[in-house]
């Protein structure tokens, strides 16, 4: 598989502190990439960054060709990525079609694209004219992954989409997440729960300290339990 | 379905205002048309406030700016009226797009100073130059100069019902744009804006390049209300710019729902009919409407048609 996204030598700050060190990644087509790491890490950060949220002080990012810290935030979802934040954090006086709509309108996405995204979340087609902000908080999480799907987007950044949600909840949120691989979409997914990585990722990278230290297949993490203890400190 | 619901309900008020033409006394003439062009200031003004969630202290500037662009050139250069009205306006957009590109490089609380600070040296600016302007005391525009020819027909403006006619024309096309702009893709990013900007900028959207524009067209709303102002009444005065009349029009619309097209026109009317009534009564009419608007506060919080809107009515714009 090629890469649908690289990042190379990334240095990022808050003021005077460095959060990330020479951080470097590559995600590849289609395949569901984990973020594992201890509070302050960088798992957020490395998302901001490629979001163009949080500026690069060095590295690349690149989207395919697209070198994405020459762009302003505002272009690289136009650019193919699509970011859902820790919290969801919805335009809670909007209704869920707004909420949807907002969305189609970055990438002028019209009916087709509302609809495949609606057969991923069909409860969400029940509450078309509901407020978004009277939700529940797994129903504001799908939605908030709809609105992120709307742009069609290449790669899919998740920052704990898990937290907070009821077990029904967490499974079908990795449901579409499994479903979104099918489609050819590439995920970054930012978790601090093993248990919740190890369904659905194909590989994970333990980041310490804004560093990327290993990348391992999924495979090898179930095998050496080990590693996440050295990283995350629970096994 | 909803569209169709806020669309008659707004042919239906431009349909009432025009019966009102034939029905009201004289003086409710006059009163309405003053009315109606402080609906279109309140408009403006609330396109901003209530959609894009950015709240200026300054918009007395666009409405003066708008009043004396039309009113100096008749003043000073002769010219007709319907040509100042689109001087008016021109210098309306034309200072609302300097403003704009200053102060949005701030927000909340800065954003309101800022804006607060440049309609005072827009106000001092008048007082400064008052030979042109003639300051304080204002000027007035001879009766001739408000005779406009259209097509052979002449309108004097000085005419109760050619003047009430004209100010319902201006609402009537105020309103409509209003409505148009924040039912558009455009309005709907305006309010993302309000609800989450950075949430809106990670979605995709320049969210100053959007909210650019909400500050130009509203000032450019402000300033048609201003310029007709000066037009329909025939009058200019520095005391337009001051800082009261930055915060009448953000009383109107939090009266009658800053989110809402009709609400701003809602909260003028309320507002000048309230001081009106109330000071026929009494010199302390402010008691009585600070208590009118703390009971509206209290069970309209979000504004008599906002909070309609989130009660009963939720189709409307």
């Amino acid at each position: 598989m090629s890469d649908a996204l690289t990042i190379t030598g990334l240095d990022c700050f808050y003021g005077e502190v460095q959060v990330l060190r020479e951080f470097a990644l590559d995600l590849r087509r289609g395949e569901v990439l984990c973020l594992l790491g201890r509070n302050g890490a960088g798992k957020t950060t490395a998302l901001k960054a490629i979001m163009g949220l949080v500026p690069a002080h060095a590295g690349s990012i690149k989207l395919g060709d697209v070198e994405l810290t020459d762009l302003p935030a505002y272009q690289v979802p136009k650019a193919g990525v699509a970011y859902v934040p820790q919290g969801r954090r919805l335009f809670s006086e909007m209704t869920v079609a707004e909420n949807l709509d907002i969305g189609l309108m970055t990438r002028g996405k019209g009916a087709a694209t509302r609809e495949a995204v609606l057969e991923l979340f069909p409860v969400l087609r029940e509450r078309l004219k509901q407020r978004s902000g009277t939700l529940s908080g797994g129903e504001q999480q799908m939605l908030a992954m709809a609105r992120a799907l709307c742009v069609e987007p290449d790669v899919l950044l998740l920052d704990e989409p898990t937290e907070g949600l009821m077990p029904s909840m967490i499974a079908r949120i990795r449901e579409t997440v499994a479903r979104l691989r099918e489609r050819g979409v590439s995920t970054i997914l930012v978790e601090q729960r093993v248990d919740a990585v190890l369904p659905v990722a194909d590989r994970v990278a333990f980041i310490e300290n804004g560093r990327n230290r290993e990348i391992v297949d999924v495979q090898r993490l179930r095998d050496d339990p080990h590693l996440v203890r050295r990283y995350v400190g629970v096994g | 379905m909803s569209g169709a619901k806020a669309i008659s309900l707004h042919v239906a008020v431009i349909i009432l205002l025009f019966a009102l033409n034939f029905l009201l006394p004289e003086y409710h003439h006059g009163v309405l048309a003053r009315v109606m062009v402080f609906a279109v200031f309140a408009m403006g003004y609330a396109l901003l406030f209530g959609y894009a969630g950015l709240l200026s202290l300054g918009h007395s500037m666009f409405f003066a700016a708008g009043m004396y662009g039309a009113a100096l050139p008749v003043l000073h250069l002769g010219w007709s009226a319907p040509l100042a009205f689109v001087a008016g306006i021109a210098a309306g957009t034309a200072l609302s797009l300097l403003i704009a590109l200053l102060a949005l490089r701030t927000t909340g609380v800065a954003f309101m100073i800022v804006t607060m600070m440049f309609a005072q040296v827009f106000y001092l600016a008048i007082i400064y130059f008052s030979p042109w302007t003639r300051g304080d005391e204002g000027f007035a525009l001879d009766r001739q100069a408000r005779i406009v020819d259209l097509g052979g027909n002449l309108v004097d403006l000085t005419n109760p019902t050619a003047r009430y006619m004209i100010a319902l024309l201006l609402f009537t096309i105020a309103l409509f744009t209003m409505l148009r702009v924040v039912t558009s893709p455009f309005g709907r990013v305006l309010v993302a804006i309000r609800e989450n900007e950075e949430r809106t900028r990670m979605l995709g959207y320049n969210t100053f390049a959007n909210k650019l524009v909400a500050v130009v067209v509203s000032g450019t709303v402000c300033a048609a209300a201003g310029a007709a102002y000066a037009l329909l009444f025939g009058f200019a005065g520095a005391g337009f710019a001051s800082v009261q009349y930055s915060i009448l029009p953000l009383l109107w619309s939090l009266l009658g729902g800053a989110a809402t097209t009709l609400g701003p026109a809602l909260g003028a009317l309320f507002m000048y009919y309230l001081v009106d009534i109330t000071s026929g009564y009494t010199s302390a009419y402010l008691l009585f409407v600070g208590i009118l608007l703390m009971l509206l506060v209290l069970f309209f919080p979000k504004g008599i048609l906002g909070t309609a809107r989130d009660r009963w009515a939720r189709w409307l714009p």
